[in-house]
């Protein structure tokens, strides 16, 4: 085992794959030669060459559609994105071609493509820069949609996103690519986590909160605050969106009677509505209080940072989600 | 895979049962849903159901075994198969687990307390209360509530408005066998949640059911046309899983037999010790007050006479009935006495509902009249005869002996002149009625024979003070002594 | 042409550029690019007769005959209510499809837009497969999932028929990348509209495939009417074929009516693909003698107009040009006759099959 960062899990993810497959290929903007906007890709052109890491320009339409065309003759792209915000420019081609050739074809032809790249709220980058849309392509039959909250979650899941052979959109935290985790040793075998399966994170017997990505973060840090405050939380990550661990999720709110669901997209339609509803709909006669559900604030980003601090969901919000799902006054 | 079956908790408040008798044979195949046994526990006998299918391979205990909740009490597995190891380990006070009665029809509640009959009492609880036995003990009882406090602004539910409570809480009532009424809701509007069950199940204590224990024995002796009534009150049942009816079973056999010895201890029936701790309990923690009349009998009787007379072989009346009948029409005038002791507030019931004490072998039970203030006096009569027989044959249903908001005792038919009554909880007030009896009075400067009988009503102080119970017993004098008000 | 290592050449009318390593970038742009004389530039002569033969003409000849007959077909069916949704028919275009799918060999690639029963005919499909397809029956050519907009077939690598137009052209040049990337010597035809040129992502696969020197070539079927918006009110420019211009790419124009001019053009762009690996961006006039759809009244055209363009019908052309070259009027009848028959079996096989029964086995593959 080693800690490593979750820019460097996913780093090693790739290079393992594109080793063992000479069929997968890296291709989005300044993946290459700038080593990444993000430094994802740092050190892949050196190993592999241009012919596998392919610096695309501006047109993410046309590099989206060439990776859907290329997954349907055979290759394995990896399409990044620089950021999710900028997927809507391909959305067309996630939506209407990657998720649904595989059906339009009547089986004939599957799309084995990862859309990847950052998604959700940085640091002040605005409101175009900013946002989480992994609703959008949750309600989409055909794709499947992974957000990996740590290192060994994002080496994990994206190894098998790689090998899977439908088109997954994997979204990255924008902001957790510095945070650190255990992984297996990269020469230990291969570290495959299943897409569809959610983790517990935190075990707990008060209350159950649910979150992904960087939220997961945020809830373990309300957890601990709330432990001094004699309260024990669950923390489960579903880790896949789509399909979603419903079973995983009821067990827990089933074991705890209570859940709040910590997302950092905005309220309507969000994807913790569709979580949320799993959860009534499962869970009727263990809820002790109505479902909460925190989120950022139904706005777009503004730039100055303490208001961009405002509008997502702090540890104190989440502390006051729970106080309220446990009939507690509000503390202090 | 062969298992060990334990004792399912059968009943809420159950922490061992007498394994009555076994319906099945070593040997005999069985299916989800067949009666494998009859267990007697602390409410009544109870079905004892099986959820799986296999061959009852071996019984663990004999019939009249006492034995604890979860414990051993068979194997079941494929014909054939070894259980050697699962014997040993049964016996070496390995754990069964208690595995889930087959879903009884649950007893309706309240109307205004709470939700669906719950089918899967084991399934829709929570773990914690259903959890096998090979957990770790210690936990199992109870998962620990929350320590925080209840939140300020939480009140109870205003007099009259619907009883809101969260789903959890209405499961984990059921379980522990809570009656909702008398739980007060801290959460926003007053939802009952779960801590505040728990707080009641751990604190109070009240409100768990001695439901009559089956015993043996003969009728109560007394007039026909009484019913036979009970010394003391009797706590009330509050939705424990169904019952249905059971024969009768084999007496406890003492424990020690010793010729020499000055005395012999028989071991208290379950029921016996559920009266044992609700009236101590009563009597420690609610300020009585005793309030006595002796009233003019004679026109009750003329009146009784009349109706039997009418009645014909279409049924009798007793006094005990008019008295029910007298008592629910003054607790509707005066709504005051028809109240319960909650704590911060006093909860008024907008419905009569009679427990009348009815004597059974071993103990006492408290079947309940609803609505007695509306029904008919010959109703009255045919239901109190009706629950009185199914009280001593142990066949009352648990909706029958639950939601009393009043009592009434007689002990008129056993010579008994006067006496008093222990409250009920959490009832305000209790009736306790003598004889009929044969005294001289004076009427118009002259000494003739009147009929005279004594009431006594106990009042809980802190709901009825004397002034007020005074008022009620007027009320109530006045609709025995000129019965026809009874019709009005 | 090596794919691998060393350099690549990349001819641009003579020109040889170099590149430092493989990839998919530096063209570089030499002096010679043509420059037009005009903004528009005027077709070939489209009455000129192409050379060939019967052996080269008549299979054309009967791929052309076969698709008009299941078009006619289809369109009947969909009057009588068997078929559903949108119907597109390519009638009056055929020599388009037909001419420039028979430069190809089999394992090459053909990505088309929603008007796909021709290509999809042309590429190896049967028509009993296709008809079925759009009657929604299980034994369709995508098990009724489809319909008559996206038909795709793998055996003959035909992928599909897509109903957002111009998308499609990036899923072309991927298919193009896929191959310069193995080095496997396909080319890839990606037919479009000149309706689909003015979209993002035609105008992004267009940039791609020449940034990148993909293997493709780009055909616009300009049938003068997008739905019903005539060319001069949809494009500044019309002739979509300048736009590779911009890119520094191969470009070429003509009619087509005739079904082996088409053959021999489209060749040539086929063979620049699969040897220097370039893409080349065509247009081709034509023209559609029926509505956009069957749901189209075709008020913004006139009478005059279909009767001209009719009268350059290329299977009138064809078939009297294998009159001319001397094919037997009883082969011809006789080649006629099999198309009926193949045509009626596959409707009869479309009526008899059973109804689509399964949508949920193709969502997401285990």
């Amino acid at each position: 085992m080693a800690v490593i960062s979750y820019r460097e899990a996913l780093n090693q993810a790739m290079r393992e794959e594109m080793e063992r497959d000479p069929n997968v290929f890296i291709m989005g903007e300044e993946v290459g030669y700038y080593n990444g906007a993000y430094k994802v890709t740092q050190g892949l052109l050196q190993r592999f060459s241009e012919r596998r890491i392919i610096d695309a320009p501006i047109a993410e339409m046309g590099f989206a559609g060439i990776g859907v065309g290329a997954a349907m003759v055979g290759l394995r792209p990896i399409i990044e994105f620089m950021t999710f915000n900028f997927s809507l420019v391909a959305i067309d081609q996630i939506v209407n071609n990657a998720a649904k050739i595989y059906q339009m074809s009547g089986g004939q032809f599957h799309v084995p493509i990862v859309f990847r790249g950052p998604g959700g709220p940085a640091v002040q980058v605005g409101s175009q820069h900013s946002q989480a849309l992994e609703s959008y392509y949750a309600h989409v039959p055909g794709l499947k949609v992974v957000m990996p909250s740590t290192a060994s979650d994002a080496k994990g899941l994206l190894k098998s996103a790689i090998r899977d052979d439908n088109p997954v959109v994997f979204i990255e935290g924008e902001t957790l690519y510095g945070s650190t985790w255990e992984v297996p040793d990269a020469g230990a075998g291969d570290f495959l986590i299943p897409i569809g399966k959610a983790d517990i994170k935190r075990e707990g017997s008060d209350i159950t909160l649910i979150a992904w990505s960087k939220m997961v973060w945020t809830c373990l840090d309300a957890a601990k605050l709330l432990a001094a405050q004699g309260i024990e939380c669950e923390v489960v990550d579903p880790r896949t969106l789509r399909p979603l661990d419903v079973e995983t999720l009821t067990a827990s709110v089933k074991k705890t009677g209570r859940c709040v669901i910590v997302e950092v997209g905005w309220p309507v339609a969000g994807f913790g509505a569709e979580v949320a509803y799993q959860i009534q709909r499962h869970c009727m006669d263990a809820l002790d209080a109505p479902v909460e559900r925190v989120t950022s604030d139904d706005v777009p980003m503004p730039y100055a940072k303490n208001l961009e601090d405002e509008v997502q969901p702090q540890v104190h919000d989440v502390v006051a989600a729970v106080r309220r799902a446990l009939y507690l006054p509000e503390e202090g | 895979m062969a298992q060990i079956l334990g004792l399912p908790k059968l009943s809420p408040t159950m922490e061992e049962g007498v394994l009555v008798r076994w319906t099945k044979k070593e040997g005999d195949k069985v299916s989800p849903g067949d009666l494998i046994a009859e267990v007697e526990t602390d409410k009544a006998n109870m079905d004892f159901n099986i959820e799986d299918d296999g061959v009852l391979l071996k019984f663990l205990v004999k019939e009249g075994d006492t034995v604890k909740l979860g414990a051993p009490v068979a194997i079941l597995g494929k014909a054939g198969e070894d259980i050697t190891a699962l014997v040993e380990q049964a016996r070496s006070g390995g754990g069964g687990s208690a595995p889930s009665p087959a879903p009884a029809k649950a007893a309706a509640p309240e109307p205004a307390a709470t939700p669906a009959p719950a089918a899967k009492p084991a399934a829709a609880a929570k773990p914690a209360a259903a959890k096998p036995a090979n957990d770790d003990g210690a936990a199992s009882a109870a998962k620990p509530a929350t320590k925080a406090k209840p939140a300020p602004q939480a009140q109870a539910a205003p007099a009259g408005a619907r009883l809101l409570a969260s789903p959890l809480a209405k499961t984990l009532a059921i379980e522990l066998g809570i009656d909702l009424r008398q739980v007060t809701g801290t959460g926003p509007g007053g939802r009952i949640v779960e801590r505040d069950v728990r707080a009641l199940a751990e604190g109070g204590g009240a409100q768990t059911n001695g439901h009559a224990a089956p015993a043996p024995g003969d009728d109560a002796p007394g007039e026909a046309d009484e019913p036979a009534a009970a010394p003391a009150s009797q706590a009330i049942a509050v939705r424990p899983a169904a019952l249905t009816p059971v024969a009768p079973v084999t007496p406890v056999t003492p424990v020690r037999q010793d010729s020499d010895a000055d005395w012999t201890d028989v071991p208290a029936s379950n029921m016996r010790k559920r009266i044992a701790s609700r009236l101590t309990e009563a009597k420690r923690d609610i300020p009585h007050i005793y309030l006595m009349r002796d009233l003019d009998a004679a026109a009750l009787l003329a009146y009784r006479g009349r109706l039997n007379e009418l009645l014909g072989d279409k049924g009798k009346i007793s006094v005990n009935d008019l008295v029910i009948k007298a008592t629910a029409i003054a607790l509707r005038r005066l709504p005051e006495c028809n109240a319960s002791w909650q704590g911060d507030t006093i909860r008024q019931f907008h419905r009569v509902h009679i427990g009348v004490a009815v004597a059974i072998p071993d103990g006492l039970v408290t079947p309940v009249i609803r609505d007695a203030d509306q029904k008919g006096i010959g109703s009255i009569g045919a239901e109190v005869k009706d629950l009185a027989d199914r009280a001593k044959r142990r066949a009352l249903k648990a909706h029958e002996i639950i939601g009393s908001t009043f009592s009434v005792s007689n002990l008129g038919m056993f010579g008994i002149e006067r006496f008093t009554a222990i409250l009920n909880p959490p009832e305000a007030g209790i009736l306790a009625i003598g004889a009929v009896r044969d005294v001289p009075v004076v009427d118009k400067g002259a000494v003739i024979a009147g009929k005279r009988i004594a009431v006594s009503m106990s009042c809980d102080h802190r709901v009825i003070d004397g002034a007020l119970g005074a008022r009620w017993l007027q009320v109530f004098a006045e609709l025995i002594e000129k019965p026809e008000l009874l019709a009005l | 042409m090596k794919l691998c290592g060393g350099a690549i050449g990349t001819s641009r009318h003579g020109q040889v550029a170099s590149q430092a390593c493989f990839g998919y970038g530096r063209a570089v742009v030499s002096a010679s690019i043509p420059t037009p004389d005009s903004v528009r530039v005027e077709p070939d002569n489209p009455h000129e007769a192409v050379e060939t033969t019967i052996e080269e003409l008549a299979p054309l000849y009967r791929q052309m005959l076969a698709i008009r007959r299941m078009e006619e077909a289809s369109a009947k069916a969909y009057s009588q209510g068997k078929i559903g949704g949108f119907l597109h028919l390519i009638i009056g275009q055929e020599a388009v499809c037909v001419g420039a799918i028979a430069a190809l060999k089999p394992d090459d690639y053909v990505v088309a837009t929603y008007r796909d029963h021709g290509h999809a005919y042309a590429k190896g499909s049967s028509s009993r497969a296709i008809l079925a397809e759009l009657y929604g029956k299980k034994t369709g050519l995508v098990r009724g999932l489809g319909g008559s907009m996206h038909l795709f077939d793998s055996k003959t690598n035909f992928l599909g028929g897509y109903g957002i137009v111009g998308g499609h052209t990036p899923i072309a040049a991927g298919a193009a990348f896929a191959s310069k990337y193995r080095g496997d010597g396909r080319a890839t035809l990606c037919f479009f509209g000149e309706g689909a040129s003015t979209i993002g992502g035609f105008a992004e696969g267009v940039a791609l495939a020449a940034l990148w020197k993909l293997p493709l070539v780009l055909i616009c079927e300009n049938n003068q009417y997008s739905m019903g918006t005539p060319l001069y009110r949809s494009l500044a420019v019309e002739d979509v074929s300048l736009r590779a211009i911009a890119h520094g790419m191969a470009r070429d124009r003509f009619d087509g009516d005739d079904v082996v001019k088409v053959k021999r053009r489209i060749a040539e762009a086929v063979e620049r693909a699969r040897t220097t690996s370039e893409p080349t961006l065509i247009e081709v006039v034509t023209y559609r003698f029926r509505g956009h759809s069957m749901s189209d009244p075709g008020l913004y055209r006139t009478k005059d107009e279909v009767e001209e363009w009719k009268r350059r019908d290329p299977l009138t052309r064809s078939r009297q040009q294998l009159v001319d070259l001397g094919m037997e009027g009883g082969a011809l009848d006789a080649l006629e006759a099999d198309v009926k028959a193949e045509i009626e079996d596959a409707v009869k096989f479309a009526e008899d099959s059973p109804a689509a029964d399964d949508y949920r086995s193709y969502v997401i593959k285990e």
